[in-house]
Formats: structure tokens, C-alpha cells, sequence
């Protein structure tokens, strides 16, 4: 392979993984912007949403409702952990952390209670396998699916966010949820919604990863730390951070793994600190 | 108060010390396990329970001094002094450069940059293979000889080895909380703004709470190399840290007392529970959640709130 090709190929790999990065990360930078919770069971949602996705494409043969039911089976798990736990911790950071590591733990053992220890891969259709080729250079057509899925939902986020009435009321909280409550916006019912819609895309990601990473135990621990570095970066609570934190992420760690293996993980992380020693709150973070 | 709080723990110590011969071989080395891992818990404790800095990646001192004993014991044949010295310096350093990173940060920021501090040791164990052997780990770490009076091989030696080290880890942290420096600290828990009003230098006072609390916890992965003969990502993963968190939050944050009684409940009931089932990280998963729901300031807390009422 010449050199121009592999910075291409490099460049288009690092791009699809930030596509998945974002469908990860959205949802946790949306939680914690209403809701002010770290979420450690983030990861879990994607590794879950991957399982659920694993059996329905294998009963239905459908790697569209693998997608849908993936993601409206964890929205309604979210729905629970928020409805019925988390809402009592208002404010408690400690107590929230330790909370949904409790939940990843459970998550970590029902999953594999349910699924087994071995790996597996969610059956994609025909059309993504193959792959095409541009000016001499081969690309996955799988990866430019999950480029397209990924444009499509931050559209989609960035609709709702900037252009519906919900939208209003979601970043009314965001600024300040006290003063939100005060003229009369539900804000526990916004921070319900968003907490579903923020599982549900982890889930997304997970089915979609589960087409070409594939699913196994310790996935979500695996991806959790990503996820948080796509929010660190980007800001938290900001839908432009989400976007820009994946994007320069999936990069750096595609093209740490690719040039400097043995430090791949600090080829990511350390230009992550390099940004909060500069803007402490994330790119686009308003403290 | 001060003083009676450490003729507790010194009676807690000695009675520790005359049981050492008389327990059998598995419940001592879990009293070991349990005093090593009270160590991390009390090192956390000191910025989670009287700073108010909720450190998501302590197990990156603790891990980073764990490996310089592991790289230093096995291939260069390094001893006790040696490798001591060296993984508590290399922890504290670590924590000097993490900690001009982290400490910039409040609240749930620094939860989360702490967290990806911690990702970043933990990424060069399981990534830098030329060094750390990866996720193999490195085996054949040697117990130590102390100073050239006997070897600490045999479990009860190295129980009151154990033992020693961490009443001098709590005695260290126990004195540093009591004097106006840790008094300082607690001020800044309750309010940062009032403190630096007052005069303090604010982040000077967590930035050093931040090093020491690393050091110490590094010293805790010192003991826990030798302990285990073996070293691992395991050791230095996320789960370690919120471990730590929950060890600290189950006796009650602001308690060093507190920590090690966490940190013995959380060893035991890990290592007995798993015996009897496989299916144990659920029922540690409920843990989490019930101490959460039930005992949220803590065993201490509950004892303390109930003294009073």
C-alpha cells in the first residue's frame, strides 16, 4: 500500500469509528447535561443494546429491527434506572457513580448470565459486506454505513434539539434546570426523555458496532472510557461537542493504533489533557 | 477524641497482631489483603472524605507502584528499600503531573478527567507489551527480605510486615487530617470560596493532598505486588478505582476508620461470596446500589448520626 493510500484508508477508518463514537457518546453528553449524572453504566447500554440486537437479528433476520429492538429494549432499561433509582440521587455525584457502576456489574453478569462468555457478530445485509473502491483505493462499505447512520441521527439530534417545541424545553434545562422548573417546564419529565433517548443511541451503537466489532463480555467497560473522552473533549451537554469530540477521537485512536501501537492509549488520552489544561470545560463546554 | 481514636485503632492493631499465629492459613491471608487494600482506601479517603475530590482513578498510583516492584523485583533483582522507595516516588509523581491536570477541574470534571487519567495508566499496562508484558501481566514477583533479618516470605511474616505498614499509613494520614493542614482540607470540602477568601491557598492545598494521597496509595501497590507475586492491567482497571470508592463510601467518607472497615467487608465478602457462587458480581453489583440507597453516609455515618440523636 503507497503512503498517500494509507493515510486515506486510515483517515475513512478513523472517521467510521468516530461515527460510532458519536451514536455512544451523544446520549451520555445529553444525560449529563440535563441531568448532571455520570453515567458508568453507559457502556452497558451499548454492550446490552448489542445482545438484544445479536438475538433479534438471529430469530428475525432483520438487521433493521435488530437496530430498533436493540434500542427500545434499553430505552425502557433506562427508563427504569432513572425512573425508579437514579431521580433519588439528585445531586449526589458520588452516590450516582457508585450507583450505575452497581447497575454495569449487574449488567456485566445477567448479560452473561444470558448470553454466554463466547464472541459473536449481529448478521448484517448482504449490501453492507462488500466493499467499493474509489480512485484505486478499497473501502468497507460497512464503515460508510455507519459514516451515514451517524449523519443522520446528529441531524436528526440537532432537529430536535434546535427546532421542536421538546427541544426547547430540553435546553431550557440544560442552561439551568431550576430556573426551567420555575416557569413551569416538567423538567423531570424532559430528564425521563432524554435519559431513554440517550440509552436508546448508546444501544444504536452497540447493534451497529456488533456488525463489525462484534459482541462480547467486557465490551462495556471497553467503550465506556471512550465514551468519556468524546465528552471530556467536546464539552458536556453540547451536541456540536459530541460530533467534534468523536470525530477527533475515532482519528486519534485509529491513527494512534496504526503508528505508535505500544501507546495507542495515550496517543488518545494524553491529547485530551493537553485540551483541559487549555479550555478546562471541553471545546464547546460552558463550565 | 483524637487521642482515643488512636488507642482504638492501636488496640485494633495489637489484637490483630496476637491473632496473627492463631489464624489458619486462608483467613490470614485475607486479614493481609484486607489491611493492603485499607490502605488505598484510606489514601482516597483523604481527598474523597476530607477534601471533597471524588477521584475516579485512584488505582493508578496504587497500579504504577505495584509495577515498578513487578519490573524492578523480577529482572534487575531489585530489594525491599529499592523497590519501596521507587514505586512510592514514581506514584507520587505521577499523581504531581496527573494532579496539575485534574486538580484545575471541580466536581463532576474532575470526576471524569481523573477517570481518564486513570484509563491512561491502564492503557500503557495493556498496551505497552515491551514493558508490562500486556495483559499476560508479570508473574514471579519475589517476596522480599527485610533489610537483611529474614525473609518475608512465609505468610505470618509478611502479615505483620503488612501490619506494620499500614499503621504507619494510618498514622501518617491520621496525623496529616488532624493538623491545620487536614483541617484546612476540610474547609475547603465545606466551601472552597470561603477558604480562599479567608487566604488559603486553595489549590496548593489539594494539589499536595492530591501527591500524598497518590504516594500513599502506591505505597498500598508496593505491598500488593509482593502480596500477590503478580501483577496485571486487572490491577490498575477502572473497576479497581470505583472499588476503592465503594470501600470508602461503605464506612463512611471522612473516616479513616471507616475506610478500613470497607475495605476488610468489601475483601472478605469478595473472596467468600465467590466461593459459594459465580454468580457474584451481581450480589457486588447490589451491593453498590443498597449501600447507596440504604447507608449513604457510610457505617461510621450511621453509628455517628445514631450516637447523637
Amino acid at each position: 500500500m503507497s503512503r498517500p493510500d494509507f493515510w486515506i484508508i486510515q483517515t475513512f477508518n478513523g472517521l467510521s469509528y468516530g461515527a460510532l463514537l458519536f451514536l455512544l457518546a451523544s446520549g451520555l453528553s445529553l444525560i449529563f447535561g440535563v441531568m448532571r449524572i455520570v453515567n458508568l453504566a453507559h457502556g452497558s447500554y451499548f454492550m446490552l443494546g448489542a445482545y438484544v440486537g445479536l438475538t433479534v437479528a438471529l430469530q428475525t433476520r432483520s438487521f433493521v429491527l435488530a437496530l430498533l429492538g436493540g434500542a427500545a429494549a434499553i430505552a425502557l432499561i433506562g427508563i427504569g434506572m432513572e425512573r425508579l433509582f437514579l431521580r433519588r440521587l439528585k445531586g449526589q455525584t458520588l452516590g450516582q457513580v457508585l450507583m450505575t457502576v452497581g447497575f454495569a456489574l449487574i449488567f456485566q453478569d445477567l448479560a452473561l448470565l444470558i448470553w454466554g462468555g463466547d464472541p459473536y457478530s449481529i448478521p448484517v445485509p448482504r449490501a453492507l459486506t462488500g466493499s467499493f473502491t474509489v480512485g484505486g483505493v478499497v473501502f468497507s462499505a460497512y464503515r460508510l454505513f455507519l459514516i451515514a447512520l451517524a449523519a443522520a441521527i446528529a441531524i436528526a439530534l440537532w432537529l430536535l434539539l434546535d427546532r421542536t417545541r421538546v427541544g426547547a424545553l430540553v435546553r431550557a434545562a440544560v442552561d439551568d434546570a431550576e430556573m426551567a422548573q420555575g416557569v413551569g417546564i416538567n423538567v423531570p419529565r424532559a430528564s425521563l426523555g432524554v435519559f431513554a433517548l440517550g440509552s436508546a443511541l448508546a444501544a444504536l451503537g452497540g447493534v451497529a458496532g456488533g456488525g463489525f466489532l462484534g459482541v462480547y463480555p467486557g465490551t462495556d467497560f471497553e467503550v465506556l472510557p471512550y465514551a468519556f473522552v468524546v465528552v471530556i473533549v467536546g464539552g458536556l451537554g453540547s451536541l456540536p461537542g459530541a460530533i467534534v469530540g468523536s470525530v477527533l477521537v475515532g482519528l486519534l485512536d485509529n491513527f494512534g493504533k496504526a503508528l505508535f501501537p505500544e501507546l495507542s492509549y495515550f496517543t488518545l488520552f494524553a491529547p485530551m489533557a493537553l485540551i483541559l489544561a487549555i479550555r478546562p470545560t471541553g471545546l464547546f463546554g460552558r463550565g | 477524641m483524637i487521642r482515643r481514636r488512636a488507642l482504638f485503632a492501636l488496640g485494633v492493631a495489637a489484637a490483630l497482631a496476637l491473632a496473627g499465629p492463631l489464624l489458619p492459613a486462608y483467613p490470614l491471608t485475607l486479614v493481609t489483603q484486607a489491611l493492603i487494600v485499607a490502605i488505598l482506601a484510606m489514601s482516597l479517603d483523604v481527598l474523597l472524605g476530607y477534601t471533597g475530590l471524588p477521584s475516579l482513578g485512584h488505582a493508578a498510583y496504587w497500579g504504577v507502584g505495584a509495577y515498578v516492584v513487578a519490573l524492578l523485583a523480577t529482572e534487575r533483582g531489585v530489594g525491599l528499600a529499592g523497590c519501596a522507595v521507587a514505586g512510592i516516588v514514581l506514584a507520587a509523581l505521577t499523581a504531581a503531573v496527573f494532579g496539575l491536570i485534574a486538580i484545575r477541574a471541580a466536581g463532576t470534571y474532575f470526576l471524569m478527567i481523573t477517570l481518564a487519567l486513570g484509563m491512561v495508566v491502564w492503557g500503557l499496562a495493556f498496551r505497552w507489551v515491551s514493558l508490562t508484558k500486556g495483559d499476560n501481566g508479570i508473574s514471579g514477583v519475589p517476596r522480599p527480605d527485610l533489610f537483611g533479618l529474614g525473609s518475608l516470605a512465609g505468610p505470618l511474616p509478611f502479615f505483620y510486615f503488612t501490619l506494620v505498614a499500614a499503621v504507619l499509613a494510618w498514622a501518617l494520614l491520621g496525623l496529616l487530617v488532624a493538623s491545620p493542614f487536614g483541617l484546612t482540607l476540610r474547609g475547603i470540602r465545606e466551601s472552597e470560596s470561603r477558604m480562599r477568601s479567608l487566604g488559603y491557598n486553595v489549590w496548593l492545598h489539594k494539589y499536595l493532598a492530591f501527591v500524598l494521597s497518590g504516594a500513599v496509595a502506591g505505597g498500598g501497590g508496593v505491598l500488593w505486588a509482593y502480596y500477590n507475586g503478580f501483577v496485571s492491567p486487572t490491577d490498575v482497571q477502572l473497576i479497581t478505582s470505583v472499588e476503592a470508592l465503594l470501600m470508602v463510601a461503605l464506612g463512611g467518607p471522612g473516616t479513616l476508620a471507616g475506610s478500613v472497615l470497607g475495605a476488610a467487608v468489601i475483601v472478605f465478602l469478595k473472596n467468600f461470596v465467590s466461593i459459594y457462587t459465580k454468580r457474584w458480581l451481581l450480589i457486588l453489583g447490589a451491593v453498590y446500589i443498597g449501600v447507596i440507597l440504604f447507608a449513604p453516609r457510610g457505617v461510621m455515618g450511621a453509628l455517628r448520626g445514631r450516637s447523637r440523636s
